[in-house]
């Protein structure tokens, strides 16, 4: 197996809460996985129990083979971990703090690798200054620094991009795919599907402690790239219109309304086709309009089509 | 072992402790200075000697354990407890660390802080009064035992408390006041029989008689007893450390 990371059923149960429930999830080395999920879904607690902040109820976590409780040495020297709120020290000067990482971690002093990663993060002209210094986005890189410092094969960001601006996000992101680009292994929690879109390449959905899918990030964003085009009847019909099996159409309860699924990432939507045969059946449009996903639609439909 | 652990989590402490001098070694040693010209000069000067040394002098073993079991508590519950406090205590919990090698980061650097402080308070109290050294050793041994047994409890409260006000709650209502009838300022034979009895079951009475023994050779308990019951503190943190690391209480959810 070429998992990186391989979760098996794990569940994770606190103050009667089923924070996670036989959670099965492999990462693969070198990829980048997003976890997609509302506020509360489990993302955070169920990087806690990979990465050994949160004790697990049941199943086991692989980390490179190691397991993370009997193992945990090997399992946790291969991970690092950027959280998602701003938790550092705020007199540390920025080298130190991430020089106590690394030998936390159990590695010996390296000070030309730490100068490669925090120039990297665009970070080494601060490296002597007190991490109360830095703005936001500075002090989430340190983070990054300080998770990398012990040359990690997968790193895990919770939230990297949570209350954080535009111009800084999209900085964030680049820095993603720089680290990716150095053969680091990333997971990384979000709420924002263009978050998702722009960084991984595959995505999983977690609501409820429950991992929904994990699909490729290409075949999923088809899937959530599909509109609906409803047109309102003159008159209501009784069925869907012969001839037209190709459309993926349905026609509402009580006639009025024909519903046109599309999708957005094709070559052509077909709306002008569909239009002109249903003229020709003499159907008319009181009116059209078009509709959208949202992303709540999209969990709502995955978990429909998960317990179907 | 993880061994650059320990070392990375001493070496950030004490660095703390350098960015804070003047709090860390500094005021200490100006407040236990305050305490030989209260009780030493003003107060002694109209004490007689406490079997056969000068009472400025007989203070000073007391003095030396009130900072090093006030210091230790201090460093040791603070180090650990702000980590929690700010958050990055994700770190240790991460870290491929075991219980073992972060306590052991964390008491060290405490117990490294309080002896020099420790030994600064007994350097300067040279200059105030005349001291003598009967066994300079068993001296460092009681030193050392108190400054790491106090670290380790702590370390203790650190994980325990859960607001500032709570780190310093034991300090206060207990640790003090323990201290200052543990003969910190007086021997227990100026006490009435009763309360004689009683202070036998105050800890620092052993802490403090068998500190004062290594200086002057008097002691309120046998010196057996003295080390018996630090040993036996030490060992009782010990295990406390060790159940909290196996349980995570207070420390995963």
């Amino acid at each position: 197996m070429s998992a990186i990371v391989s979760v098996e059923k794990l569940s994770k149960r606190y103050e009667g809460i089923h924070a996670l429930r036989e959670v099965d999830l492999a990462i693969e080395e070198g990829e980048i996985l997003a976890l997609l999920g509302p506020n509360g879904a489990g993302k955070t607690t169920l990087i806690s129990c990979i990465c050994g902040i949160a004790s697990i109820t049941s199943g086991k976590v692989l980390v490179g083979g190691h397991d993370n409780v009997t193992d945990y040495r090997a399992a946790r020297a291969q991970i690092g971990l950027v959280p998602q709120e701003i938790n550092l020290e705020p007199f540390e000067r920025v080298m130190n703090t991430v020089r106590f990482s690394r030998g936390l971690f159990g590695k010996g002093r390296d000070d030309a690798y730490l100068e490669r990663i925090l120039r990297q993060l665009s970070l080494w002209d601060k490296r002597d200054a007190q991490v109360r210094e830095l703005s936001g986005g500075m002090k989430r890189r340190v983070l990054i620094a300080k998770a990398l410092a012990h040359e990690p094969k997968v790193l895990f960001l919770d939230e990297p991009t949570a209350g954080v601006d535009v111009g800084l996000r999209k900085e964030m992101w680049e820095t993603v795919a720089e680290l990716k680009r150095h053969g680091v292994t990333i997971i990384l929690t979000t709420h924002y599907i263009e978050e998702a879109e722009a960084m991984a390449d595959r995505i999983g959905i977690i609501s409820d402690g429950e991992i929904r899918l994990v699909r490729d990030k290409a075949a999923l964003m088809r899937e959530l790239g599909r509109k609906l085009f409803v047109i309102e009847l003159m008159e209501p019909a009784e069925r869907v219109p012969e001839g037209l099996e190709d459309y993926d159409l349905t026609l509402s309860r009580d006639g009025s309304e024909l519903t046109y699924t599309y999708d957005t990432t094709g070559d052509g939507t077909g709306i002008t086709r569909l239009l002109n045969a249903l003229a020709e059946r003499g159907l008319r449009a009181r009116d059209v309009r078009t509709e959208q996903s949202s992303l709540e639609d999209i969990f709502v439909d995955l978990v429909g089509e998960d317990a179907a | 072992m993880n061994l650059y652990a320990i070392l990375a989590i001493y070496r950030f402490e004490m660095a703390r402790t350098f960015r804070t001098l003047l709090q860390s070694i500094i005021s200490p040693v100006i407040s236990t200075s305050l305490y030989f010209v209260v009780f030493g000069a003003a107060i002694g000067s109209r004490i007689d000697e406490v079997e056969g040394v000068s009472y400025g002098a007989f203070i000073v073993p007391g003095l030396i354990m009130l900072s090093v079991i006030t210091q230790s508590i201090s460093n040791a519950s603070f180090g650990i407890y702000f980590p929690k406090f700010i958050g990055s205590i994700y770190e240790h919990l991460s870290a491929p660390a075991s219980f073992l090698e972060i306590t052991a980061g964390y008491v060290l650097a405490a117990a490294t802080k309080s002896l020099a402080i420790g030994l600064i308070i007994l350097i300067t109290a040279f200059f105030f009064v005349d001291i003598t050294l009967q066994h300079p050793v068993w001296m460092l041994v009681f030193l050392v035992l108190t400054c790491l047994s106090f670290s380790l409890f702590g370390f203790i409260i650190g994980i325990w408390a859960q607001n500032f006000e709570q780190l310093q709650l034991v300090p206060l209502l207990l640790v003090q006041p323990l201290i200052f009838l543990g003969g910190a300022f007086y021997s227990a034979s100026m006490l009435p029989p009763l309360w004689q009895t009683v202070s036998l079951f105050n800890p620092v009475v052993y802490l403090v008689s068998g500190f004062r023994w290594s200086f002057y050779g008097l002691a309120d308990v046998p010196i057996g007893w003295s080390l018996l019951a630090i040993l036996a503190f030490t060992l009782i943190c010990m295990a406390i450390v060790g159940w909290i690391f196996r349980t995570g209480w207070r420390l995963r959810d």
